[in-house]
C-alpha cells in the first residue's frame, strides 16, 4: 500500500471517526461509524486481508450497526450535546487522558523503525488460508466462540423478557 | 492480488455518480413550492398525531441481536465450506458441534416464545 | 496499466447500463404482466406529442412519460425531517445493490485481439462473501428512509422492513454455503466454469441438481429480501400506507422502486449463477459445439461469447418474469407468519441443507 493510499484513507478513516464523536445528531453518528467501519474494511483489502475486509462488512457494518441504529431509532434518542458543554472536571480529565494516549502512540510509532513490511506468501489472507489455520491450530477457540454466542443469546432473551414483562 | 479490485473501485464510482444524479433529479429539476400542508407527514388525511419518537416492542431488538449471532456463525460457515473436504471427518465433527451449540440457541429461543411476535 | 483500467470501466459501465435497462424493461414486464394476470388491458394511452405514433402504446407510457414526470415532481421533505438522511435513504437501498453486480459474470471470456478479457467486472477471490457483504449494506436504504421521514408510520415501516430484510439474510447466506460446499470456491466466475461439466455425459451439471433444497431456500429468501409481495408488509399495509417511502416524492421515490428491480435482477442473476449455469449454453464449449454424440461444431469465438451472454440475460430474465408472476398469484403474509418462516422454518431447513450436504460429501467422497 503505498503512502499515497494509505494516506487518503487515513484521512477518511479520522474524518469519519471524528464525526461519530463530535456530530450531535446520534443517527447520523452511527451512519458515519458504518463509514468509519468501511474504510477500515477497504485498508484491510489494502493489507491483503481480503476474507477480514469482507467479514468486517458483512458482520460489523452490517449486523452489528443495525442494531445500534435499532436501538438509536427505537429508544428516540435525540440530539445529545450537553447543555454548556459539560462539567469543567470531566473535560479537564478528557483532555488529559487523550492527551496522554496521544504521547503514548506517538513514542512508540517514532521508535519502530519504519520499514517495507515482509513480502506475504500467496494467497495470505485469501479464504483458504484463513480457513486452514482458524480450524486447525485455533480450532478450540472456534468452539468456545460457539459458546459465547450461545451466552449472548440467552442473555438477550432473559434481558428482553424480563424488560417486557 | 489487489488489481481484482479496480472493477469495484470503478463500480463504485460509477454507480455512485449514477444513483446521486437520479436521487437528486427531482431536487434540481422539479418545482419548489412550499406551503405548510405539504410539510406535515401523511396520515391519511388525519392531522399528524404527534411526535414520530414513541415506544416500540422489544421484539425488534431481539430480532437485531438474534441476527448478529447466527450471521455471526454464517461467517465461520464459510471459510468451513470451502476447505471441508480436506479437513475429513474430524472437520465435520467440529463444524457439528459448533452448529449443534447454536442449534440449542435457536430452540431456547423459540420454547421462550422470543420469536413469537404478539 | 491503463488499458486494463480502460476494460474494467468498460465492463463496469456496460453492466451497469444492462441493469438499469433490464430494469426499466421488468417495469414494463410487470405492468402488462399483471394486466394479462388480472385480465385487463394495462396502460396503454401515452402518446408522444400529442399523437405522431399511430397508436397508443403502453411502453410510451412505462419507459418514457414516467420517469419523465418522476423526474419532474416536486421534492417534498418534510418539516423536521433531516435533509441529508432523506437523501441517504434511496441512495443506500439501490447503491449497494448497483455495485454488487460487479462480482457476478456475464459470460465466459471474450478474446479480442490477442487479448483475453474476462466477462465479469472483478474476478474477487471472496466474490460471494463480497456479495453478501453489500446485500447488508441495503439494509440501511430502508431503515434510514422510515426515520428520516420524522413520521411514525413510516419509521414503524421501516423497522419492520429492516428486521424482514436481516431474518432472510440469514437463510440466504446459509443456502448460499450448500452451493460454496458444492464446488469449493466463492469465486462466481468458477463456479459460473465449474457448471460447464456434465453428468452421465448428457446432462448439464448445473447446481440445481446438486442442491434443489438450496435453491429453493434462497429464491425464497431473496424474494423476501426484496419485500415483494407475498412479502411487502412494510411497504404495503394499508395502516402504514406506504410505509417506509410515505414521505418520498418524485425520483428519489423512483430510486426507491428502481432499487427494488434492481434487486429483484441482483435475485435473480445470483440465482442463475450458482444453480443454473449462468452463462453456460448447454454443449457451447469456447471453441464451438460438442455434442454427445462426438460431432464438433467450430464457431467463431465472438458468436460464442454473444451466446453465452444472451443466454444469460435470458435465464435472468425468466426468473425474474417468475417472480413477477409471484408476486400477482400470491396474497400477502402477516408479519408474524413472515417472522416465522424466516426464523423457524427456512433457517432450521437451510442448517438441516448444509450438515447433509456436508455430511454426503465427507462420507461419500
Amino acid at each position: 500500500m503505498g503512502p499515497l493510499t494509505f494516506a487518503v484513507l487515513a484521512v477518511l478513516l479520522v474524518v469519519s471517526a471524528l464525526a461519530v464523536v463530535l456530530h450531535p445528531n446520534p443517527v447520523k453518528g452511527a451512519m458515519a461509524l458504518v463509514a468509519t467501519l468501511f474504510v477500515l474494511a477497504v485498508v484491510f483489502v489494502f493489507l491483503d486481508a481480503h476474507m477480514i475486509a469482507a467479514l468486517q462488512v458483512i458482520v460489523y457494518a452490517g449486523a452489528i450497526m443495525v442494531l445500534f441504529l435499532f436501538v438509536i431509532m427505537l429508544l428516540s434518542l435525540q440530539d445529545d450535546l450537553p447543555e454548556g458543554g459539560g462539567r469543567v472536571g470531566l473535560r479537564t480529565a478528557a483532555w488529559i487522558g487523550g492527551g496522554a494516549l496521544a504521547c503514548a502512540v506517538a513514542w512508540i510509532c517514532l521508535r519502530s523503525p519504519l520499514g517495507a513490511p515482509p513480502e506475504a506468501p500467496q494467497g495470505y489472507g485469501g479464504v483458504e488460508a484463513v480457513a486452514r489455520s482458524l480450524f486447525t491450530d485455533f480450532l478450540l477457540p472456534f468452539e468456545l466462540t460457539s459458546i459465547l454466542l450461545l451466552v449472548a443469546v440467552i442473555g438477550a432473551v432473559v434481558l428482553a423478557q424480563r424488560r417486557g414483562a | 492480488m489487489l488489481d481484482q479490485y479496480v472493477g469495484v473501485i470503478l463500480s463504485f464510482l460509477l454507480a455512485a455518480i449514477i444513483v446521486a444524479v437520479m436521487v437528486s433529479g427531482s431536487m434540481l429539476l422539479g418545482p419548489r413550492k412550499r406551503s405548510p400542508v405539504k410539510d406535515q407527514v401523511f396520515e391519511c388525511g388525519n392531522a399528524p398525531s404527534g411526535p414520530a419518537r414513541g415506544r416500540f416492542s422489544v421484539h425488534f431488538y431481539l430480532v437485531a441481536i438474534l441476527f448478529i449471532v447466527f450471521d455471526v456463525e454464517v461467517v465461520f460457515l464459510y471459510p468451513w465450506a470451502i476447505v471441508f473436504r480436506s479437513l475429513g471427518v474430524p472437520g465435520l465433527v467440529e463444524m457439528l458441534l459448533f452448529i449443534g451449540v447454536l442449534a440449542v440457541g435457536l430452540a431456547y429461543v423459540w420454547k421462550k416464545g422470543a420469536l413469537a411476535w404478539n | 496499466m491503463w488499458g486494463e483500467v480502460g476494460i474494467a470501466a468498460a465492463k463496469s459501465l456496460a453492466v451497469l447500463v444492462m441493469v438499469l435497462n433490464l430494469c426499466v424493461v421488468l417495469l414494463w414486464v410487470e405492468r402488462k404482466g399483471s394486466a394479462l394476470i388480472q385480465d385487463r388491458i394495462g396502460a396503454n394511452r401515452a402518446n408522444v406529442f400529442g399523437g405522431i405514433l399511430p397508436f397508443n402504446l403502453g411502453i410510451v407510457n412505462t419507459m418514457i412519460a414516467d420517469p419523465i414526470k418522476m423526474f419532474t415532481k416536486e421534492d417534498v421533505v418534510p418539516a423536521g425531517a433531516d435533509r441529508l438522511l432523506h437523501f441517504l435513504g434511496p441512495f443506500l437501498a439501490v447503491f449497494p445493490v448497483m455495485v454488487t453486480f460487479a462480482a457476478v459474470p456475464f459470460g465466459d471470456v471474450l478474446l479480442i485481439g490477442g487479448r483475453e478479457i474476462d466477462l465479469q467486472v472483478a474476478a474477487l477471490d471472496v466474490g460471494l462473501l463480497y456479495v453478501l457483504a453489500m446485500a447488508s449494506l441495503a439494509v440501511y436504504g430502508v431503515v434510514l428512509g422510515g426515520w428520516s421521514s420524522n413520521s411514525r408510520w413510516a419509521l414503524l415501516g421501516g423497522i419492520r422492513g429492516s428486521a424482514q430484510m436481516i431474518s432472510y439474510e440469514i437463510a440466504m447466506g446459509l443456502a448460499l454455503i450448500g452451493a460454496v460446499m458444492t464446488y469449493g470456491t466463492l469465486d462466481l466466475q468458477v463456479i459460473a466454469r465449474a457448471q460447464g461439466e456434465y453428468l452421465w455425459g448428457v446432462v448439464p451439471a448445473w447446481g440445481i441438481l446438486y442442491q434443489p433444497l438450496a435453491f429453493f431456500i434462497f429464491l425464497v429468501a431473496g424474494i423476501a429480501e426484496t419485500k415483494r409481495v407475498p412479502f411487502d408488509l412494510p411497504e404495503g399495509e394499508s395502516e402504514l400506507t406506504s410505509g417506509y417511502f410515505t414521505e418520498y416524492s418524485g425520483s428519489k421515490q423512483a430510486t426507491f422502486m428502481l432499487g427494488d428491480f434492481a434487486e429483484i435482477i441482483l435475485v435473480s442473476a445470483l440465482a442463475t449463477t450458482l444453480f443454473f449455469g449462468a452463462w453456460q449454453v448447454p454443449f457451447l464449449a469456447r471453441d464451438g459445439w460438442y455434442f454427445p454424440g462426438g460431432t464438433h461444431l467450430a464457431m467463431p469465438q465472438l458468436a460464442v461469447a454473444a451466446l453465452q451472454v444472451a443466454s444469460f440475460i435470458v435465464k435472468v430474465l425468466l426468473l425474474c418474469c417468475f417472480q413477477i408472476l409471484v408476486r400477482w398469484s400470491l396474497p400477502r403474509y402477516r408479519y408474524d407468519q413472515l417472522m416465522n418462516l424466516g426464523w423457524k422454518r427456512l433457517l432450521p431447513l437451510s442448517l438441516a441443507n448444509v450438515v447433509v450436504t456436508g455430511a454426503v460429501i465427507v462420507l461419500a467422497g
